[in-house]
């Protein structure tokens, strides 16, 4: 139970930090929460058991992302322009927020409760998972197990939608570096 | 249903869908580039969030296999969020590379200052 009260803790700040996100106009001051907002994330990650997504989210969702924000910023700029639309752009805008948010919440009272056993999602493939992986595939850890052996096929398109990414992150900046020489 | 046993479990559903909102606001509302991916990050942790605490068991252990482990939490979410949380940062440095591009040919990264070049 202690476990659950930092949780919600910890997602209390996530929801103030991403509300100063929304005031903020020094990018460079966005990233750095964002980086923030991550590393948060990933300790809610570990709390909840997920010890490899939190190392994900650190290394990845932390220090990478991070960099790549603060490389664009000082390849652009580091202030935000005030805001110059009409006001009834924001309130639609809240609005199509709060209505998305508030359908959301309704589907949530269907869900089942934190930490339930007995989730469907907990049922079926996962249970399977949890039973037989270690044993067939001789990797005791079981997300490992899945990600390289049930899903490998998965993680092989992760990885070519990763170098799609990676050559056209080159082929729009060689042209620019081109393009300026 | 205690109320109390009700909000607990819930409380971290409506935490990310809170986080889910203010994400998709910034997207809407901001028009600087970079403050719109940085809202989408926002955004995309909350589903990562909202995932991950499908997968949580009460009492379980982390998915390795241990001796003492009664209940270990459910291993697929954690798959699928680690493939995401990975593709995301692919998206988020292609779009950043973008937003340099734009930067280099319209001279801003404001929305309506990229509308008035546009307009001639």
């Amino acid at each position: 139970m202690t476990d659950e009260y930092s949780i919600f803790a910890l997602v209390v700040l996530l929801i103030v930090l991403a509300l100063v996100v929304v005031r903020l106009t020094s990018l460079l001051a966005v990233a750095i929460l964002a980086g923030a907002m991550s590393f948060i994330l990933a300790t809610v990650y570990t709390l909840l058991d997920a010890v490899d997504v939190a190392f994900t989210e650190a290394v990845v969702g932390a220090g990478i992302s991070l960099t790549l924000m603060l490389a664009a910023i000082s390849l652009t700029t580091r202030h935000e322009a005030p805001w110059r639309g009409r006001p009834a752009e924001r309130v639609v805008a809240l609005l199509v927020s709060l209505a998305s948010g508030a359908g959301l919440l309704y589907a949530t009272l269907d869900m089942p409760l934190l930490g339930d056993p007995a989730a469907p999602a907990n049922l079926h493939v996962a249970a399977r998972y949890i039973a037989e992986s270690p044993a067939s595939t001789g990797v005791p850890n079981m997300v490992t197990a899945i990600l390289a052996s049930y899903r490998g096929y998965d993680t092989l398109g992760e990885v070519a939608v990763i170098f799609t990414a990676g050559v056209c992150v080159i082929a729009l900046l060689r042209h620019w570096r081109e393009g300026k020489a | 249903m205690n109320v109390i046993d009700f909000v607990m479990g819930h409380a971290l559903q409506w935490g990310s869908v809170a986080l889910l909102m203010i994400g998709l606001y910034i997207v809407m509302t901001r028009g600087n580039l970079i403050k719109k991916v940085a809202g989408l990050n926002v955004f995309q942790g909350a589903v990562f969030l909202f995932y991950i605490s499908i997968a949580h068991v009460r009492d379980g252990t982390a998915p390795i296999v241990h001796e003492d482990a009664v209940l270990y939490a459910n291993p697929l979410p954690h798959v699928l969020i680690l493939t995401a949380i990975v593709v995301a940062v692919a998206t988020t440095s292609l779009a950043l590379a973008l937003i340099v591009r734009i930067r280099e040919s319209y001279g801003s990264i404001e929305e309506d200052e990229m509308a008035k070049v546009d307009m001639g």
